[in-house]
């Protein structure tokens, strides 16, 4: 002990020390094991970021070049990595410009915890420079929110903070210091929140839900379990893949669910949903029971709710009871960390295998393949699809790279067409649906596994909202290699166009600037690709280049995500998008 | 079917929290009729009662929703026969009206109301009830000229002998011996 620096001592706690608010911040993330933080400087949050210069060998902060850049960096960093992302921004435009990711935080359960910088207290209220009353803004999209004007609160605020946001189902937390606060001297202790009277993080598991799930199990003749986020949220992964395995049933996936069991087990089916499979969809309405794991019947997943396996018994694995019923009535919920509930009921279910029943789903594959993925992987000529540079990115990733999207029809590729071995490799803004997340994601996402390929698939639309992020990367010298697919359209919107608006294409076709010429511009390496019999061997520059890569890739401009079900239809109800032909 | 229904939040008294608890009503659309807050039996622990017009499915969401508020410790719906509950109406009148003929002093005996404060201009009433009574009370002072008119939000208790939310704190308390930080 005796070779400890007075910061260490600080650290350790090993004695209360009289600090400034913002020393006491930065003791306190430090404290919680952050060590990376994105974030944007500015009048009210000054005084932190100017004691950020004495914690620097432990506290990492990266300057991202707008505060939606530093938000979603941190939600990539936490959906990889398990830990919380951590941000800094300072009062009004700083903190609104944070909005749109903790929004997208709260939809998606990541958690991360906010430092907003506010106006000094004598001012609130008084419409002070950039002052916005950032509590209030962020009430609806956070899991909880706080507003600290004294030095002395600060400590206690963020156990508090860190405790919300990771436990039970993770979420946002903003916290919101004043000015005064950062500046004011405190006596600094710390002490980590594990228990607030008020919060049950998790509902204690009880055994006569999970006897009655086995029984509804050990009797089902044509089961289906659709694995949700909840399973990687709750560190799962293993004991799913023993309920997979012990109970035989048919497995999908959600959207937020991809990478929770890898998609070439024997018993996966694919993902439900939109733009989903063509099996786990159909027979989500010919199944005897659905086995939801840590999701929530999105109705991206339901299509229309009456219609939504009516036939089925259901149970409900789940950790946030207002989660059970508020879609879809279920027969057996079962409350609790899916980590405990699953490894419980394993004890109760019999071994068992359906053979049959999951033949039936290889038949909705053999359709699925040949009216819809046949052609998009292997078609006979014409511009590129966006599918088949999914598959030729899989020959090079091999299911290990992490892969993170932005959204629209990119998205849905992406989501149909890679393959995943490990957990935590798959991040895209699913309940928000962000454009604009997945460049600053998987800058994140390369901060939080620096050892890891990262690879992020954009349209041309949605890497123009927050392409200015090349300059966190080219600084940082991250090699995140980056996959525009680039159709001259805003894809997703002029497909619904082509389908429901009668091809009427409003403001959906887009210009974009010479993206290789922009990176260049920013001294990151890239290519464009025009021509399929180029595609594979830029593919594999990109994937085994040193530092970051762009690779723009001219694709069909009027290429269509299908399978389809459609807003509003049942999801038995698929376009394949041949009809027409026929 | 929509019906009544009673929900009574116990929560820690933490600003911001009425804010978090009505956002959840306006995001669904759904108007609250009553809302009174108050502190409980219990020290530091708030009540909110809030009354809506709901189906039951949708008042067992609300609930649960708030349940899930970090600083809300335990929340339940409830319907009429569960619960006792009143709300306080006042009137003012001119004291002319009141002078001028002694059938509104019939009225204030008929309806169990009392006289609040009597000055040479007005005439204040008070009376408890419910809502139905409260507004028939105005209905029979209204040919007499009401000046002014006002009606609390419900307040109500539940038939049972302790509140609900004693004995989950109990239990709380004795799994979790330490308090909030550890
Ligand atoms: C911030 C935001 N604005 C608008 C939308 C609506 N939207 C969804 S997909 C899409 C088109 C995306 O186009 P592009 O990025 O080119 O990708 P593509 O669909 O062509 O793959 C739009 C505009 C959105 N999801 N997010």
């Amino acid at each position: 002990m005796g070779t400890q620096t007075i910061e260490e001592k600080k650290v350790a706690q090993t004695e209360t020390v009289n600090v400034t608010g913002s020393d006491a911040l930065l003791l306190s993330l430090i404290t919680e094991g952050a060590s990376t933080i994105f974030g944007y400087p500015g009048g009210a949050i000054m005084p932190l970021y100017d004691k950020l210069m004495d914690y620097k060998d432990k506290l990492k902060h990266i300057l991202t070049r707008h505060e939606q850049g530093a938000i979603h960096a941190a939600q990539g960093f936490a959906r990889v990595t398990g830990k919380p992302g951590v941000c800094f921004a300072t009062s009004g435009p700083g903190a609104t410009n944070l909005i749109t990711g903790i929004a997208d935080a709260y939809m998606d359960s990541t958690p991360l915890v906010c430092i907003t910088g506010q106006v000094f207290s004598a001012l609130l209220g008084t419409d002070g420079f950039q002052e916005t009353d950032v509590v209030g803004v962020t009430m609806p999209v956070t899991k909880w929110n706080y507003q600290v004007t004294k030095a002395e609160e600060i400590p206690e605020a963020i156990a508090k903070a860190f405790y919300i946001a990771c436990s039970g189902r993770p979420g946002p937390v903003v916290i919101d210091v004043t000015k005064d606060a950062m500046m004011n001297k405190c006596d600094y202790s710390y002490k980590r929140c594990k228990y607030i009277r008020s919060y049950i993080p998790e509902p204690r598991v009880n055994n006569v839900q999970i006897e009655a799930a086995a029984k509804l199990i050990n009797e089902a003749k044509k089961p289906l379990a659709v694995v949700g986020q909840g399973v990687i949220l709750g560190n799962a992964e293993k004991e799913l893949l023993d309920f997979v395995n012990k109970s035989g049933v048919a497995v999908a996936t959600t959207l937020l669910g991809l990478s929770a069991i890898p998609n070439n087990h024997a018993q996966y089916t694919g993902t439900v949903g939109m733009h989903g499979n063509a099996g786990p969809n159909i027979k989500t309405n010919d199944c005897d029971l659905l086995i939801a794991i840590g999701m929530r019947f999105d109705d991206r997943v339901t299509g229309v709710v009456a219609k939504y396996a009516p036939q089925a018994k259901k149970i409900h694995f789940e950790i946030d009871k207002a989660e059970i019923n508020k879609i879809i009535q279920v027969d057996a919920p079962v409350l609790g960390n899916v980590g405990e509930t699953l490894a419980q009921i394993l004890d109760y279910i019999q071994p068992k295998q359906y053979p049959e029943w999951l033949a039936e789903f290889k038949a909705c594959d053999k359709v699925e393949y040949d009216r819809v993925i046949k052609e998009e992987l292997h078609p006979a000529d014409g511009k590129i699809n966006m599918g088949e540079v999914i598959e030729v990115l899989n020959d090079s990733a091999k299911g290990d790279a992490i892969i993170c999207t932005d959204v629209g029809q990119h998205q849905m590729f992406a989501m149909r067409y890679c393959n995943f071995n490990s957990t935590r490799t798959w991040v895209t803004s699913g309940g928000l649906g962000t454009m604009g997340f997945g460049l600053p994601a998987a800058m994140g996402a390369q901060f939080g596994c620096p050892d890891k390929k990262v690879v992020s698939i954009s349209g041309d639309g949605g890497f123009q909202m927050t392409m200015q992020e090349l300059g966190t990367i080219a600084y940082n010298k991250l090699p995140v290699k980056m996959i525009v697919l680039n159709n001259n359209f805003l894809g997703m919107v002029r497909q619904w166009q082509e389908l429901f608006f009668e091809e009427r294409y409003s403001n959906t076709p887009i210009s974009s600037p010479d993206f290789v010429a922009l990176a260049a511009s920013y001294k990151i390496e890239g290519e464009t690709v025009l021509d399929r019999s180029t595609l594979k061997d830029a593919i594999e520059r990109m994937y085994n280049s040193e530092g970051a890569y762009i690779l723009e890739i001219k694709v069909t401009a009027k290429g269509n995500v299908f399978p389809m079900v459609p807003a509003g239809a049942s999801v038995s109800d698929i376009l394949y998008g041949d009809e027409n032909k026929k | 079917m929509n019906q009544e229904f009673t929900l009574t939040i116990f929560s820690e008294n933490s600003i911001g929290l009425l804010n978090r608890i009505t956002i959840i009503f306006t995001r669904r659309k759904i108007n609250i009729d009553s809302l009174t807050v108050s502190e409980s039996a219990l020290k530091g622990i708030f009540k909110f009662t809030i009354v809506v017009d709901s189906t039951e499915q949708m008042a067992k969401n609300l609930v649960k929703q708030m349940e899930k508020q970090i600083d809300v410790i335990r929340a339940f719906y409830l319907t009429e026969d569960e619960i006792l509950h009143q709300e306080i109406a006042m009137y003012k009148i001119e004291t002319s009206s009141l002078l001028e003929t002694n059938l509104i002093e019939g009225i204030i005996r008929r309806y169990n109301a009392r006289i609040l404060e009597l000055t040479k201009e007005y005439t204040v009433i008070e009376k408890t009830g419910h809502k139905a009574e409260t507004q028939e009370l105005f209905e029979q002072l209204k040919p007499y000229g009401v000046l002014q008119f006002v009606r609390s939000g419900r307040v109500a208790i539940t038939r049972l002998k302790k509140e609900h939310l004693s004995s989950y704190l109990e239990n709380l308390e004795k799994e979790h011996r330490d308090p909030v930080t550890v």
